[in-house]
């Protein structure tokens, strides 16, 4: 090595290794054993078998924090709802989707366990950039990212949920990663 | 001294080679479409895929929906194409297709009926006489489109399949030497005791790999060359005179593992009664047609001048010198 490049006082160059030239005979020879290589490697894939999820019918799983479509939550207990209208989530929206009229809750007809509640409680989900501000924002935890994906609609009106939808519980559709999976 | 020829005496029954060829027919075109399937569902396992399976029990369906989608198509013509000639194009290939079928041997002499379309008395030579008229329609196709890119597609397949028809003949030139006949029955038959692809491996090799040129199959699929050339001579074909093109395609695949079949791997012969002869001659055809789906599924295309060199400097060579060694063999012993 330092006997060719005499300028060079360690050994970091690498010298590249080059194959044999290509054609002629040997060329030919080595050319057919390569093909041979590539068969056997093709062969190995067949074997393996195929790895589509074939995503109708066959979902892949999501992680526990993927931000899908959202949710609002109730109490368990009391059955009241956990968000007292105070549109944190709004104005942390960096899209401007979420639409929240606040209303005073009557004693006796409590909706939330707040002074207030929301009256309309709207997300704008073909607005929606799914950042998931609104769910840091929110002080109670009453609104929080599902794992739902399958979102598409014909009509961009049917994207405007209402505070029933979202209360709602989802139908399942996307199926949970497991741990360490 | 006999004629290394087929008997020119056995006569049929006309109404019983009708049949025979309609049986053939049916057949080959049975199969045809379910070649289509394998190959596409093959490719898609080799590359960790499901290829088509959605049209159907396991995507059986599919070329019925495909050559309905190409029949449904406008039968285009450009203005400046010609127009007799055009139509020509597709169609030659196919009648050289269905003519090559006819020398496949399915089978002995049984109960008078030969289970073969017809023994021609100068056997594979017809094989190869048929086969070129395949190169016309090329040629014609791509000429008589009037684009640059259908003629350039036209004149390197035309380069690339004379190239690969001389190798070819060498080829089949050891084994002819071997079976003392031209006939395929004949050379069947002679190949009782040992299947010619043993003493004549470099034969079968050569044969093959000049058999994925002919067919225009990958690694030597240049006239079509999708990336390339956008298929070549087929650029401007459109609807079913495609589709026949694609069809031919599959056509020659099967013609020439059938005449590597019979000429190599012993034909008809297999353990078993005699009325298996039929399906052990479509089992080692098909058993070719996995290989040459191996193969598209495992080599890339070749450069032309790649092409050139190995069909002129290596397998012209090479099969001269099979011939030679298998003379001298054959002679001596």
């Amino acid at each position: 090595m330092s006997g060719e490049f005499p300028y060079l006082k360690d050994d970091s160059v690498v010298e590249v290794q080059r194959g044999p030239e290509p054609g002629g005979v040997g060329g030919a020879y080595r050319a057919f054993g390569e093909t041979l290589r590539g068969l056997k490697t093709t062969m190995a894939r067949l074997i393996e078998g195929p790895m589509t999820i074939e995503y109708p019918e066959e979902k892949t799983p999501v992680y526990p924090r993927f931000r899908g479509r959202h949710k609002l939550h109730k109490f368990e207990d009391t059955g009241l709802e956990k968000c007292v209208g105070c549109s944190l989530c709004a104005a942390a929206c960096p899209a401007d989707c979420i639409r929240v009229v606040a209303a005073e809750n009557i004693p006796g007809e409590r909706v939330s366990a707040g002074e207030r509640f929301a009256a309309i409680y709207e997300i704008n989900l073909s607005r929606c950039i799914f950042c998931g501000y609104c769910e840091i924002a929110c002080p109670f935890d009453a609104i929080t990212m599902g794992h739902d994906y399958e979102m598409a609609d014909y009509d961009r009106t049917n994207l405007i949920f209402t505070k029933e939808m979202l209360l709602a519980e989802p139908i399942e559709r996307t199926p949970l990663r497991a741990e360490g999976e | 001294m006999t004629l290394p020829i087929a008997d020119t005496q056995f006569v049929e029954a006309t109404w019983i080679m009708v049949v025979k060829s309609l049986v053939i027919f049916g057949v080959i075109f049975g199969i045809l479409p379910l070649m289509t399937v394998l190959e596409r569902k093959l490719i898609g396992r080799f590359q960790h895929r499901y290829g088509p399976n959605r049209v159907g029990p396991f995507g059986l369906m599919q070329p019925l929906a495909d050559v309905g989608k190409l029949l449904s198509k406008e039968a285009f013509r450009p203005a400046n194409a010609i127009p007799t000639l055009f139509i020509l194009g597709p169609l030659l290939p196919v009648l050289s297709g269905v003519l090559a079928l006819a020398i496949l041997p399915w089978g002995d002499v049984q109960d008078g009926v030969g289970l073969y379309g017809i023994d021609v008395p100068i056997g594979i030579l017809y094989f190869f006489a048929v086969g070129s008229i395949a190169f016309y329609g090329l040629l014609l196709g791509g000429w008589s489109s009037g684009s640059k890119y259908s003629l350039l597609g036209a004149m390197r397949g035309a380069a690339q399949l004379i190239s690969y028809e001389v190798s070819m003949g060498l080829a089949l030139l050891g084994v002819i030497m071997m079976g003392g006949s031209l006939s395929l029955v004949d050379i069947v038959h002679a190949q009782g005791e040992l299947w010619f692809i043993f003493p004549q491996f470099v034969g079968f090799l050569i044969f093959m790999l000049a058999g994925f040129a002919e067919t225009n199959r990958t690694p030597f699929d240049m006239p079509e060359a999708d990336a390339e050339l956008v298929q070549g001579f087929m650029t401007e074909y459109g609807g079913m005179r495609f589709g026949s093109f694609l069809l031919v395609e599959y056509m020659e695949i099967l013609v020439v593992s059938g005449v590597a079949a019979a000429m190599f791997l012993g034909g008809w012969m297999g353990p078993g009664p005699s009325f298996l002869d039929p399906i052990w001659m479509l089992a080692k055809m098909l058993g070719l047609v996995l290989v040459f789906i191996w193969v598209r599924a495992t080599l890339p295309r070749l450069r032309y001048d790649q092409l050139m060199s190995l069909g002129w400097k290596i397998l012209l060579p090479v099969a001269t010198l099979n011939v030679l060694v298998t003379a001298v063999l054959v002679v001596t012993t």
